[in-house]
């Protein structure tokens, strides 16, 4: 095989024997798990946090006046401080605790129903995540707005030249994804919020296959919104955040009602808790918040750098190994990208090459990655989706590429 | 030969294999030699739903037997519709819908019945089974 250049500071076998799951054997062959992108694996240290809450503190939370609920309590709001210190919010109470990214998404787009007209224009990015077009759809088919893709160009960057035609008084909206999952393009966020703000258009960030990898400052940035999943980041699934500027926030209209957003209920009117819990309403995933809290210690304890560094060098030895493999394209060769590449072989469909390669242990996504307009700009039915994590190792990619050769021998 | 029978056999050709490289090859090979749909069927109506492949299947009665011809753009799920293909076609609706399917297990290739499966074997066993029924009717 070829020469590795592994980087001697990276302590990856170390970070592995936090990872009870990459010790298994799938159909007889060691576990080779590339499908990051699609949901990180979970370390000891979130499983501890987890058991630990359900062994010793499992109570609802913001109500009871005992101890157990207390303590509850006080776990799920440091780990609220945890997220808004690591993206750096101004305020604890910006960060909105969801079920996930789709939760966040569609929480700003219901909010953005009552604040839209007919005439006014969102603007969505040509290489979003189905969850990120169709409650785009949804509202403007409410509000009689007009929905506006930007496009992207073959190597699977934004055109930056056509948002600026694009933009306009009539924009409201922009959304766009951080990091695209199915071409791990890095999207130039930083000059897309400055000059939508420059018309006065909100932005909301779509920062699930983002937050994995990068460390988002949202003050930095100037963001208006930014959502997130716990799960692509070691953390649980069924748990998320959006970030939510406080005077957008307070702007916005509660989403759901029900327990935890209220402050006062009568049959003649209720008046709706402050931020976050007016976006809040019922029991929360209260293990699952704090277990999204040591995701967030657990990857700061490594650090974001490193890990970006690390991954980089895993992308760069990839790209390199699978280009080498006879009628290999890929799609999505953005000058920055996260280490997520998506592939096909000439002739092969993509669901086969992804069947065998299970065979053989290793895990990755095939298909059109719930991104089919992405698909449709390429005119593939879909794509192999290899996606890198920082406990993945050059061995495994070694082992990637051996079985890769072996289905295509198979097909062919 | 009765569906019982033609299960029989397929179980027959699949114990021969020693390990699942030989099982998919033989699944490639047969997905090679499946007799290949009209292309005038091949249309949206007869897309199997639930399957990231393309999946087209046609059903047509000859006398009192229902026919399939089927493709798919994707060579395993091609073998694994030739294999559902041989055990029901050429057979009465009646014993089509019948049928069980146990014998995919029996030849190791279970993984692919879990509803989450990507290929749908389920939606195209029930696919197979609804013309049946339809053609039943028919017959009736």
């Amino acid at each position: 095989m070829s020469q590795q250049t592994q980087t001697n500071t990276f302590e990856v076998e170390k970070i592995r024997k936090d990872f009870p799951i990459l010790n298994r054997k799938v159909n007889g062959y060691p576990l080779v798990y590339f499908d990051n992108a699609a949901t990180a694996q979970t370390p000891k240290q979130v499983m501890d946090a987890i058991v630990d809450y359900y062994s010793n503190y499992n109570a609802n939370i913001h109500r009871g006046v005992h101890s157990l609920s207390q303590e509850a309590t006080d776990k799920y709001e440091q780990a609220r401080i945890k997220i808004q210190k690591h993206f750096n919010a101004e305020k604890a109470h910006e960060i909105i605790f969801t079920s996930g990214t789709t939760h966040g998404i569609n929480l700003v787009a219901s909010g953005f129903s009552s604040i839209l007209k007919e005439g006014d224009e969102i603007l969505v990015s040509a290489m979003e995540h189905h969850s990120n077009i169709v409650p785009w759809q949804m509202l403007c088919e409410k509000t009689g707005a007009k929905l506006k893709v930007i496009p992207m160009d073959q190597k699977g960057e934004l055109v930056y030249s056509e948002f600026e035609k694009l933009i306009s008084s009539n924009t409201k909206l922009v959304f766009l994804n951080h990091v695209s999952n199915a071409l791990g393009t890095v999207n130039p966020i930083k000059s897309v919020i400055e000059k939508a703000h420059s018309v006065d258009a909100a932005v909301l960030i779509d920062g699930a296959q983002a937050a994995p990898h990068i460390k988002a400052d949202v003050q930095a940035l100037d963001m208006d919104f930014y959502v997130v999943s716990a799960h692509k980041m070691c953390g649980p699934t069924g748990v998320g955040i959006l970030y939510g500027k406080e005077a957008w926030l307070e702007k916005l209209p509660p989403y759901q009602g029900g327990g935890e957003m209220i402050a006062t209920v009568s049959f003649e009117k209720t008046t709706y808790a402050g931020l976050p819990h007016k976006f809040e309403a019922g029991t929360p995933n209260i293990c699952g918040g704090i277990a999204f809290g040591a995701a967030i210690d657990y990857m700061n304890a490594i650090g974001f750098d490193e890990i970006a560094a690390y991954e980089h060098e895993l992308l760069e030895y990839a790209t390199n190994e699978l280009k080498k493999i006879d009628g290999v394209k890929i799609y999505g060769e953005a000058a920055e990208k996260t280490a997520v590449i998506s592939f096909n072989i000439e002739g092969l469909h993509p669901y086969d090459i992804g069947t065998l390669m299970d065979k053989m242990g290793i895990a990755v996504r095939t298909g059109h990655h719930c991104a089919q307009p992405v698909m449709d700009f390429f005119k593939i039915p879909g794509t192999v989706r290899a996606s890198f994590s920082f406990y993945n190792t050059f061995h495994e990619i070694d082992l990637f590429i051996d079985a890769l050769k072996k289905a295509k021998m198979m097909l062919q | 030969m009765t569906i019982q029978e033609k299960q029989q056999e397929v179980i027959d050709e699949f114990s021969m294999f020693d390990d699942w490289m030989q099982r998919y090859e033989y699944m490639i090979e047969l997905g090679k030699s499946l007799p290949l749909i009209d292309e005038k069927y091949k249309i949206d109506e007869n897309l199997i739903k639930g399957c990231q492949s393309k999946v087209w299947v046609h059903a047509e009665l000859e006398g009192n037997k229902l026919a399939f011809t089927a493709d798919s753009d994707a060579i395993i799920t091609k073998g694994i519709v030739a294999i559902l293909i041989r055990v029901f076609s050429e057979q009465h609706p009646s014993e089509i819908i019948e049928a069980d399917t146990k014998f995919i297990d029996e030849i190791g290739l279970k993984e692919h019945l879990s509803p989450t499966r990507a290929n749908g074997l389920v939606s195209m066993i029930k696919q197979l089974k609804m013309y049946a029924l339809a053609y039943q009717t028919q017959l009736n």
